[in-house]
């Protein structure tokens, strides 16, 4: 799912660009930030990223895989408490 | 948690940078803002720490690698330097090749053309280049690129004689490559930074070749 080298596919490439939103550029620098740190590093975001359920991966946009991924591995190391993001969010 | 309590069934995949304006960035926004509140206030992370990051990453350009090319396209020595130690020879420049441990850079010349792909993800030389255009994180680059590079260059206006070689390199978390375009001919009598202003993002990902100026056309 993830190495998608040589698959077979005549898919258009979209050359269409975008400017990184504000978010995009607030999760990639907090990716960032937290490897500068030694809280986790790259090789676990793509961990985190490749623990990804398949529809998930497929469709998530770039950068909500970040997300994903910083969620799932610091919840793994217990900096974050499981649903102590999604708590914060309802409050 | 996370994504997994948001259905993203009603994207429609023809498409795939609209959700990012229509679907994804209010939820996924909101959610990235809050985590690193929450990150600050456990003090995992400095409010600063964040902020230095941001202003490095939009700070990032491909004017940067431009440079290098050019300089190596004037300067012979300094073109070996570059070949044999990318990062020394970026802190030449007083440029920053960032904390990315190897970046490669690869000469093409007449018979070889090199093109760069990361099948995995999206590892790029975002120090010299900035962030990494969208396609060259979407699905259909990442395969075709290695199974028909000739015609993805095709698409991008690249034609390469048969008998050029062309060798499609695969980045890494640890290893980043960075292309050096060939000297367009007819740019003899420019100066450093004009050769700079040729020197595109495509060419230096090996998916374009740098223009000939309109004045030095013949």
């Amino acid at each position: 799912m993830h190495d998608r080298g040589g698959w077979l596919t005549d898919a258009r490439i979209d050359r269409s660009e975008h400017e990184l939103a504000d978010w995009e550029v607030l999760m990639d620098s907090l990716a960032g930030a937290l490897g500068q740190k030694g809280v986790m590093n790259v090789d676990e975001l793509r961990r985190g990223i490749e623990g990804m359920r398949p529809n998930e991966y497929e469709t998530a946009a770039y950068y909500e895989r970040w997300l994903y991924s910083v969620e799932a591995i610091l919840t793994e190391k217990g900096v974050l408490a499981p649903g102590e993001l999604d708590a914060r969010l309802e409050t | 948690m996370s994504l997994h309590d948001h259905d993203h069934d009603d994207r429609d995949h023809d498409h795939p940078h609209e959700p990012l304006t229509i679907v994804g960035e209010p939820v996924a926004a909101a959610r990235v803002r809050a985590l690193v509140d929450l990150l600050v206030e456990k003090g995992v992370v400095g409010r600063d720490d964040v902020r230095q990051r941001i202003d490095w990453l939009v700070s990032r350009s491909p004017s940067d690698g431009a440079r290098l090319v050019a300089r190596s396209w004037v300067d012979p020595e300094f073109r070996q330097r570059l070949l044999a130690d990318t990062r020394a020879a970026a802190f030449e420049l007083d440029l920053d090749p960032g904390p990315s441990p190897v970046v490669i850079a690869l000469e093409n010349t007449e018979t070889v053309h090199h093109m760069v792909v990361c099948t995995l993800c999206s590892c790029y030389p975002k120090a010299l280049l900035g962030p990494p255009p969208d396609w060259y994180k979407d699905f259909p680059y990442r395969s075709r690129a290695v199974s028909e590079p000739r015609a993805v260059l095709e698409e991008f206006g690249v034609h390469l004689d048969a008998d050029v070689e062309l060798r499609v390199v695969d980045s890494t978390a640890d290893i980043r490559y960075l292309v050096i375009p060939q000297r367009p001919s007819g740019t003899e009598a420019l100066r450093e930074d004009e050769l700079a202003a040729l020197v595109t993002r495509d060419s230096m990902i090996g998916v374009a070749i740098p223009a000939v100026p309109s004045p030095a056309a013949s």
